[in-house]
C-alpha cells in the first residue's frame, strides 16, 4: 500500500495507522501507549484520537451520544453533510446511528443467524478443498494469496448471488476502498462511482429475476411497509461485500501464521478436533483484524481530552484484546483459553453482523487446511507483509511444506 | 464439584447476538430469530451443566449473562 505520510515519531502525539511499523507489528505501540496516556492523539487526518484500552474501547462503543458512526473509516476524506443522509450513512447500518439503526439491522439480522449460515458451510468446505486440491505436490505456496484470500470472496460473492468470476472484481474494489486511504478525494469517488454502477447493474438483474440469495432478500425487504430505496440496497450491499471480504481474509492468514511458527500448538489442534471452538476464538481474540472508527458528535472532555466535533477516533478493537486488565497474559495464544470475553467483533450495538459466517469461515478453514497440511511452517519469516491501516492481516505469507 | 442449584440469565438490553453462550451451551441457550439469546426455559442449570454455564459467562463480550446460586 502506499504511505505518502512521513514517518511517527511519538505514537502518543503523531500516531498513524497507516504507518508500516504499526502494519507490521502494532502490539508494542499498543502496550507502550497503555503505560503513557490512555489516549493518543494525533494531528493526521484532521485530528484522530485513540484509545487502547478494553475499559475505553467499550466505553467509546456503547456511546452513541458522543460518538457517531456516520464515517467508520478514517480518511483524509472527511464526510460533509451532504453525501451522507443522516441518521442512515453511506452504508446502512454500520453508518447509521440510533434509533433508525436498530431498525434497519433487525432487518438483517435474520439472514446471519446460525441456521443460514450453517447452510454455507458444505460450500465453504468444498471451496477450502478446491484451493487446497490446486496446490497439490507444491512444497511452497503463499497462504495468504493461494487460500486465504480466495475463501471469504466467493463465499460472499455466492451469499448476494453474483456471478462467481466477479471475485477478482471484487478483491480490487476492496483494496482500494480499505487500504489505499491515502487516495485523493477524487481518486476515491471514482472507485466508488464504478462500485456503485457494478451493484446497480447487479440490482437490476435481481429485480427482474429475484432468487434465494441475499441481494434478492434485500431488494423484497420492506420497513414500515415500504420498500427499501435502491441508494440503501446498494449501500449495504457494498458493507457487506467491503466488511465480509478483507477482514475475513485477514483473520483467517493471521491464525496460520501464528500456526506456521508453533508446531505444538498446529500438532495439538490437529489431535484434538474439540479444541476448536476455543482455538478460533483465540485467534480471533489475539490476532483481530479490525479497527473501527467513530467521529465525535459533539465537543466534549473524554478522561481529560479535549474531543471536538468532527474528530476521528479509532477504536481499535485488536489493542482491548491484549489489554492484560482485561484478559490474562495476553500477548500469549491458548487454544484452550476459557475465559475469553474479546472484542473481536465489536461491542454493542454495532456487533459485527456478519460474525456467525466469519466464525465459520475461519473454522472450515483451518480444518481443511490442517487436514492437507499438518506441517507447515514460513519458508521466510521476513517476506511476511501485513496490511495496515484499519484492516490487518498477513498480505502474504510464504509457507513450506515439507 | 459445585454443589447446590444454580440459575442462569441472559440480559436483554445487554445482549447483541454475539451466540457464543449457544456456541458453548445450547442446552442453556435459545436463540430468537434475530439471533438473540435466553435463556431456556426458567434458566435453571442442571448439575452436570454449571460448568457450561460458567464458560458462557467467561465467553460473552457484553457481559450480558449472570449466574446465580438459587439455593445452596
Amino acid at each position: 500500500m502506499t504511505n505518502r505520510h512521513p514517518p511517527v515519531n511519538d505514537w502518543a502525539t503523531d500516531f498513524d495507522h497507516t504507518d508500516p511499523g504499526w502494519a507490521a507489528d502494532p502490539y508494542p505501540i499498543w502496550a507502550d501507549l497503555r503505560q503513557r496516556c490512555p489516549v493518543a492523539h494525533s494531528e493526521r487526518y484532521g485530528g484522530t484520537w485513540l484509545p487502547v484500552t478494553h475499559e475505553l474501547v467499550s466505553e467509546v462503543a456503547y456511546d452513541t451520544e458522543h460518538f457517531t458512526s456516520r464515517s467508520i473509516v478514517v480518511s483524509e476524506r472527511r464526510p460533509g453533510p451532504d453525501d451522507l443522509p443522516a441518521p442512515i450513512g453511506l452504508s446502512p447500518p454500520i453508518t447509521s446511528d440510533p434509533p433508525y439503526h436498530g431498525i434497519i439491522r433487525k432487518m438483517l439480522l435474520p439472514a446471519f443467524t446460525p441456521g443460514p449460515i450453517a447452510a454455507l458451510e458444505p460450500f465453504t468446505r468444498e471451496l477450502c478443498r478446491e484451493l487446497l486440491a490446486a496446490t497439490q505436490g507444491r512444497t511452497a505456496l503463499d497462504a495468504a494469496t493461494d487460500y486465504a484470500q480466495h475463501i471469504p470472496v466467493r463465499v460472499i460473492v455466492r451469499f448476494l448471488g453474483f456471478p462467481p468470476e466477479d471475485a477478482d472484481i471484487f478483491r480490487r474494489f476492496i483494496r482500494q476502498v480499505l487500504e489505499d486511504v491515502d487516495q485523493s478525494a477524487d481518486e476515491r469517488r471514482e472507485t466508488l462511482t464504478e462500485l456503485d454502477a457494478y451493484m446497480d447493474a447487479q440490482i437490476a438483474e435481481h429485480a427482474q429475476r429475484p432468487r434465494d440469495d441475499l441481494t434478492s432478500f434485500l431488494l423484497g425487504a420492506e420497513i414500515g411497509g415500504e420498500k427499501l430505496s435502491i441508494g440503501h440496497v446498494r449501500g449495504t450491499m457494498t458493507l457487506l461485500m467491503i466488511a465480509g471480504i478483507d477482514t475475513t481474509w485477514s483473520a483467517i492468514g493471521a491464525a496460520l501464521w501464528h500456526l506456521a511458527q508453533h508446531p505444538e500448538d498446529r500438532r495439538r489442534l490437529a489431535a484434538e478436533p474439540a479444541l476448536m471452538d476455543t482455538a478460533v476464538e483465540e485467534f480471533l481474540r489475539a490476532y483481530a483484524p479490525v479497527t473501527m472508527a467513530r467521529l465525535v458528535a459533539k465537543d466534549f472532555d473524554f478522561h481529560g481530552c479535549p474531543l471536538k466535533e468532527g474528530d476521528w477516533l479509532l477504536l481499535p478493537f485488536p489493542a482491548a484484546n491484549r489489554d492484560p486488565d482485561a484478559f490474562e497474559d495476553p500477548d500469549v495464544v491458548r487454544l484452550d483459553r476459557a475465559r475469553n470475553r474479546h472484542a473481536a467483533f465489536g461491542l454493542g450495538r454495532h456487533r459485527c453482523l456478519g460474525s456467525n459466517l466469519a466464525r465459520m469461515e475461519l473454522r472450515v478453514a483451518l480444518e481443511e487446511w490442517l487436514a492437507r497440511y499438518p506441517d507447515f511452517e514460513l519458508a521466510d519469516p521476513a517476506a511476511v507483509t501485513w496490511s495496515g491501516g484499519q484492516v490487518r492481516g498477513p498480505r502474504t505469507l510464504p509457507v513450506r511444506i515439507p | 464439584m459445585t454443589a447446590g442449584t444454580f440459575r442462569v440469565h441472559v440480559d436483554p438490553d445487554k445482549c447483541q447476538g454475539h451466540n457464543r453462550c449457544y456456541s458453548v451451551s445450547p442446552d442453556l441457550f435459545d436463540l430468537d430469530e434475530l439471533g438473540m439469546s435466553s435463556e431456556v426455559g426458567e434458566g435453571l442449570v442442571p448439575a452436570d451443566l454449571v460448568g457450561q454455564a460458567r464458560l458462557a459467562v467467561d465467553n460473552c463480550p457484553e457481559q450480558a449473562i449472570s449466574l446465580t446460586m438459587v439455593r445452596p
